[in-house]
């Protein structure tokens, strides 16, 4: 795993938030949110993170880039290690990472004209040699994401969800950065136009040559996009490969069932929806083992007792079960156990 | 286009909302009829009229609405023109709704059960015969199960069976019944341990489960249509499948048509018969939904479908449909889809195409395909 040409790291990375209860307000219990993450993203490709709602991807995504601090482990970004850095020895890094957010209606400040909202984050790095410089830069990176100058001077409640995303993927470009997380890019926005959105994204990571993180619960979007996926349950990822493999053969139950419950936009395949029973259980009282046995199909006695290693079994796909199961016969072989770490 | 077997029928339904910009021509003209038993989808983009078509239907217009013309025949009686107590009976065992939110639409500070047998309480009339039948039905059923009844059980089936079709029963009466009558709708939503749902406040549920709440509270009139507005929007995919099972389930259990409203192409295929596509106002496509996906016509259905990424294929380039959606206090003349279509012609822009059937059940409302 060490070869690879990784921008970005994490290495056994945890984000626990404290619940406070009682009259003094002590520490009550904690919502293992990122519960042990390792993951790499590698020069120039799109790495997918999906799962369903409290999986904590968004939450992995904010400790990434260090809006959140991280409880324990090590994020590396470009052979640095950031997750100890503070004030100015962070601030050049977080000029190479960027982030888009889910809702452009909430992340476009009213009030702030877009030009206005392009070139703060310049002011901010110490970009540009002069007003008109800046100027230039924003009016040609508006042009990028397909809008013209003459927005410029407009405010965002005169432009419609689409549009919106586009400013803030121009403001997410404007320092010029390596990484960018997108976070539910396209969720709030209408079908047509999220195809624009996708294409503009895709567009833009061949001319600038970004990376991205693209998080996202949209199964059929994370296919179009990604060259990698992971997929996350109850804090953890419990399978990563390449995409294409991901979608043709999952080897994780959950990945398995996750994959089964997507609707298709043809009738003609109206099968019967695998369903997944139950819930997915709290993240503050995660039982000991496997953390999807309970809605597992395949769980043994030896699920809850032990917790199963995160192996690579083929290349480059990692999963975290302790068995190899083959879905249509049912049959399952137990991985070997690696030696404990 | 109206038929016998038809459950609602909605004609020429135009609707504008009054706001300080100007008006908003929200509705121009919709149609549709919805067959007893199906499901029927109404699809479309966020704008083009989906809910406002479902908030007409239902009679919850806000106050800056005004409806210009058209009407909504419910079995032959015109929702549009019913008032009071008509209305409210109308309401009460015709429609239901299930809205995309359940945890903004159920009460908070009552329980699941409470809730459900609230509705029945508040008119008594109009359930009380369902109520003794259903429990007589669970009685028979325990009997034919277990061969014999306890003599308690026997004794009520007794008193039940000689009550006569008008009977008026006592308030401690109807509650036990409603109660029974609740947790049999509960089982039927697939809620597991009805009992235990039915003492439940709507915090102690998940989202899957209340969603379930609220659908066995709309089952519980036994309407004759059952209005679903984006009821798996807020869920996630894996409890989003669970509710579409559930609603392939009810569709062959009740004979209750649904409209079921949503952005998602997907979950149409999923689940309904029919689609209606809805674009800034109008339906501009109808039919089956085998035939709408394979034989799309309207352009703007066309690019819809082409526009959405697929979980079972992997394609380089997603097609987008150029531009957005109109304003629509300003609507574009003509069909409204004009200025993004890409086989616009002269007259598109001039005059408004009419809803022609094309072929025997597939309607398109563009002049390509005549009219």
């Amino acid at each position: 795993m060490e070869d690879k040409d990784y921008l970005l790291q994490t290495d056994d990375l945890f984000k626990w938030f404290p619940i406070k209860g009682g009259v003094l307000g002590r520490t009550v219990g904690r919502v293992r949110a990122v519960d042990g993450v390792s993951l790499g993203v590698e020069r120039g490709e799109t790495l997918g993170v999906v799962g369903e709602s409290g999986c904590g991807k968004t939450t992995l995504s904010r400790t990434v880039l260090r809006l959140t601090e991280p409880s324990r482990g090590k994020i590396i970004f470009d052979g640095v290690d950031i997750s100890r850095l503070k004030g100015g020895k962070l601030k050049p890094f977080r000029r190479r990472m960027q982030m888009v957010f889910q809702d452009p209606y909430a992340s476009l400040d009213p009030r702030q004209s877009v030009r206005s909202a392009l070139m703060e984050p310049l002011h901010i790095h110490h970009l540009g040699t002069s007003q008109a410089d800046r100027r230039r830069t924003v009016e040609k990176l508006i042009e990028t994401v397909g809008l013209n100058p003459d927005h410029l001077s407009r405010f965002p409640h005169e432009f419609s969800g689409g549009q919106r995303q586009r400013i803030a993927v121009a403001r997410a470009l404007t320092v010029n950065p390596e990484f960018l997380v997108l976070d539910e890019p396209t969720s709030s926005l209408d079908v047509s136009v999220q195809a624009q959105i996708l294409n503009l994204l895709k567009q833009l990571q061949a001319e600038f040559a970004l990376t991205y993180m693209f998080v996202s619960h949209n199964l059929a979007v994370v296919r179009q996009m990604c060259h990698r996926t992971a997929v996350m349950y109850l804090g953890r990822v419990v399978e990563l490969a390449p995409t294409e493999q991901l979608f043709r053969n999952p080897k994780h139950p959950y990945t398995k069932a996750l994959l089964a419950s997507v609707p298709l936009p043809d009738p003609s395949k109206r099968t019967q929806l695998a369903v997944l029973e139950g819930d997915v259980p709290s993240p503050v009282n995660i039982p000991p083992g496997c953390r999807f046995k309970s809605r597992c199909g395949y769980s043994t006695d030896k699920c809850a007792a032990v917790f199963p290693p995160f192996v690579e079994i083929e290349d480059g796909h990692f999963v975290e079960c302790l068995y190899d199961i083959d879905f249509t016969t049912g049959a399952k072989v137990e991985v070997p156990l690696p030696e404990s770490r | 286009m109206s038929q016998p077997q038809d459950v609602l029928t909605v004609k020429n339904l135009r609707v504008n909302f009054h706001t300080y910009a100007g008006d908003v021509k929200a509705l121009d003209g919709v149609e549709f009829t919805v067959r007893k038993g199906e499901v029927l989808g109404l699809v479309g983009e966020s704008g083009s009229g989906k809910s406002v078509t479902a908030l007409t239907i239902e009679g919850l217009l806000p106050q800056n609405a005004e409806v210009l013309s058209g009407e909504v025949m419910l079995d032959g009686a015109d929702l549009l023109k019913l008032k009071g107590s008509q209305l409210m009976t109308e309401r009460l065992t015709g429609i239901a709704m299930v809205f995309q939110d359940p945890t903004t639409y159920l009460n908070p500070v009552l329980t699941v059960g409470s809730q459900i047998t609230e509705i029945l309480a508040s008119a008594p009339k109009l359930f009380t015969k369902e109520l003794i039948s259903s429990r007589l039905d669970d009685l028979k059923k325990m009997e034919a199960d277990k061969s014999a009844l306890s003599p308690e059980l026997q004794k009520e089936k007794g008193q039940l069976e000689a009550l006569p079709a008008d009977a008026k029963l006592s308030k401690r009466e109807f509650n036990r019944l409603a109660k029974y009558y609740a947790l049999d709708i509960l089982h039927q939503v697939r809620l597991p341990e009805p009992e235990r749902i039915f003492k439940s406040y709507p915090f102690e549920l998940s989202g899957g489960m209340k969603q379930r709440a609220m659908i066995a509270m709309a089952l519980a009139r036994r309407p004759k249509l059952l209005l679903a507005d984006e009821i798996t929007t807020a869920l996630d995919v894996t409890v989003q499948a669970q509710i579409l099972k559930l609603l392939q389930l009810l569709k062959e259990e009740i004979d209750t048509s649904v409209i079921l409203i949503t952005h998602d192409l997907a979950v149409v295929a999923e689940v309904c018969d029919r689609v209606a596509v809805m674009y800034a106002g109008n339906i501009v496509e109808l039919a089956d939904v085998e035939e709408l996906f394979k034989n799309p016509l309207h352009p703007y259905t066309q690019g819809l479908l082409a526009s959405i990424p697929r979980p079972d294929a992997t394609k380089l380039e997603l097609t987008s449909i150029k531009g957005s959606v109109p304003n629509l206090i300003s609507p574009p003349t003509g069909c409204r889809f004009h200025p993004r279509c890409p086989k616009a012609f002269d007259r598109c822009s001039k005059e408004k195409p009419p809803l022609v059937e094309f072929s025997p059940g597939h309607f398109v409302e563009c002049f390509l395909y005549g009219g």
